[in-house]
């Protein structure tokens, strides 16, 4: 059976890839009819985006005392990060229950739902980046060349907020209560994830240790510390790297045995 | 060459909101819809269709009666492949296109030709082919300039005839109907008629659920009655349909 459910899910999978136009022009759809009629369309949300950074920094940069050129590259890379993470894993539960009138009607890879709705949270993100150079200039500090590094580190973000998003998406269509649980642990992990506290504010080395725990952190530490100018570590990389190959195997294994049901579910 | 084969398809709806209370549990058999029961859970489930083995071949034109709730849609979704049996096994070969809902994917805010391009993405067509054939859908919706306006804009007539414009382009192996496709004024029906009956004719397989007596006799060469999920009858459209509508 095993095998079975590996082979039905891969293969949905692979057909959904190949559907990318398809989720490309779903996503460029979402993203345009959200915004349609707004001149700024979403630039709005780069700009409260903006705003946000702007205080945050502010505020707790004074609390923890951290030098402004150290703390607002930190903050902004962070924020932005989480705004496309978080934004991907709460519209992952919703992620077919919100395509239900095409699922139930069209034979479609379920996973080409997935990939549209990365697909119009990466453009999102790619309005918020805007931020970066501004917050970089404004704060006077160089990008080195190591920058180029979180490219891949942002690729691997990716491969792992597929899965987390599909196996949320599956679950979800069956238990309707699953959102809101995802909303508070998102708010929680928010927390516990250095992005407005740096984790060099924290007084205990202990504090430090935990932290490794959080696979979050590793991520993100792939994508932000290269920017920052700081090398992430092998751990940050052996971290982010088993985590995408132990969720994908799960994740397959599983929507592999339920993708049957999904319709059923709606 | 297209061919579909059912072999003792089952299919049971999970009711997640009801609960399986004993009275419920009484209505095995309710006056519409399929069957109410339970299974091993405790869980209320509908059975949609039950037991049904048929095959279809190249040439065969299926007509499904059956009253509301009798699992006609069900079994288009089964043959479409949005809904895998329960139990049972389904073999299907041949390229599918469904024209159960017409106006899937429609984004009232979205300009007429962007419509089309979803529509058609949707129906499985790449975007050079619709750019390819866009002149000739604008050409058959008569929009002319309000194809570059939002669909809102677009009284009801207007955006079932861009639906239906995009949706016919495709020429599928089997070809999925909940009810003939009519829309239009007096004029645009006689084009769109047209355009049906060619669309019929060059697709091997066709399955037509439909109420109209007049519309099974003349499409279908093969009838099938569906009563509470359980194909009641499968045969000639004349002696089915007499005994039907009777």
């Amino acid at each position: 059976m095993n095998k079975g459910s590996f082979q039905v899910a891969s293969r949905d999978i692979a057909g959904a890839i190949r559907h990318y136009p398809l989720a490309g022009m779903l996503g460029w759809q979402d993203v345009r009819q959200r915004y349609r009629r707004s001149a700024l369309g979403p630039f709005w949300l780069t700009i409260s985006m903006g705003v946000m950074i702007g205080t945050i920094g502010v505020v707790f940069g004074s609390i923890f005392h951290s030098p402004m050129a150290e703390f607002l590259p930190f903050l902004a890379t962070g924020l932005i990060l989480w705004g496309f993470l978080s934004a991907v894993v709460t519209e992952g539960c919703m992620g077919f229950i919100g395509a239900e009138g095409i699922i139930k009607q069209l034979p479609i890879p379920l996973f080409v739902h997935i990939l549209r709705m990365i697909w119009r949270n990466m453009i999102i993100f790619a309005h918020n980046i805007v931020i970066l150079p501004i917050v970089f200039l404004a704060v006077g500090k160089p990008l080195s060349l190591a920058a180029f590094l979180s490219v891949p580190g942002f690729v691997l973000i990716i491969i792992n907020l597929g899965w987390v998003a599909l196996i949320l998406g599956i679950i979800c269509a069956r238990y309707r209560d699953l959102p809101q649980i995802v909303g508070s642990i998102l708010q929680i992990v928010f927390y516990l994830t250095p992005i407005v506290w740096m984790p060099s504010s924290m007084p205990h080395r202990a504090g430090l240790d935990l932290l490794q725990l959080n696979p979050v952190f590793h991520l993100f530490a792939l994508v932000r510390d290269p920017l920052i100018g700081q090398i992430p570590s092998a751990f940050n990389w052996e971290v982010s790297c088993i985590l995408a190959l132990i969720g994908w195997s799960g994740t397959l294994a599983f929507y592999g045995r339920y993708k049957g049901r999904i319709a059923y579910w709606l | 060459m297209a061919s579909i084969e059912f072999e003792n398809v089952s299919v049971d709806f999970p009711i997640f909101n009801a609960n399986s209370r004993s009275l419920k549990k009484r209505l095995m058999q309710v006056a519409t819809g399929g069957q109410l029961g339970a299974d091993q859970q405790g869980r209320v489930v509908v059975r949609a269709i039950e037991a049904a083995s048929f095959s279809f071949k190249d040439g065969d034109r299926v007509g499904l009666l059956g009253h509301n709730g009798a699992g006609k849609s069900t079994l288009l979704r089964l043959l479409s492949g949005v809904y895998e049996p329960s139990s049972g096994s389904v073999r299907i070969h041949g390229e599918i296109g469904s024209l159960i809902d017409i106006s899937l994917g429609i984004d009232p805010e979205a300009t007429g030709r962007e419509n089309i391009y979803v529509r058609g993405g949707l129906l499985g067509m790449k975007r050079s082919e619709v750019t390819s054939r866009m002149d000739g859908i604008i050409e058959f919706s008569e929009l002319g300039d309000f194809i570059d306006m939002p669909l809102r804009t677009y009284s009801s007539g207007m955006s079932l005839r861009l639906a239906f414009a995009v949706s016919t382009i495709v020429r599928p192996e089997i070809l999925l109907m909940d009810e003939w496709l009519s829309v239009g004024d007096e004029g645009f029906k006689h084009k769109a008629e047209e355009r049906m009956t060619e669309l019929v004719k060059s697709t091997n397989i066709l399955v037509l659920a439909s109420h109209s007596r007049d519309m099974i006799l003349h499409t279908c060469n093969r009838v099938i009655w569906l009563d509470h999920g359980k194909i009641k009858m499968d045969g000639d459209p004349n002696a089915i349909c007499d005994m039907y509508f009777g």
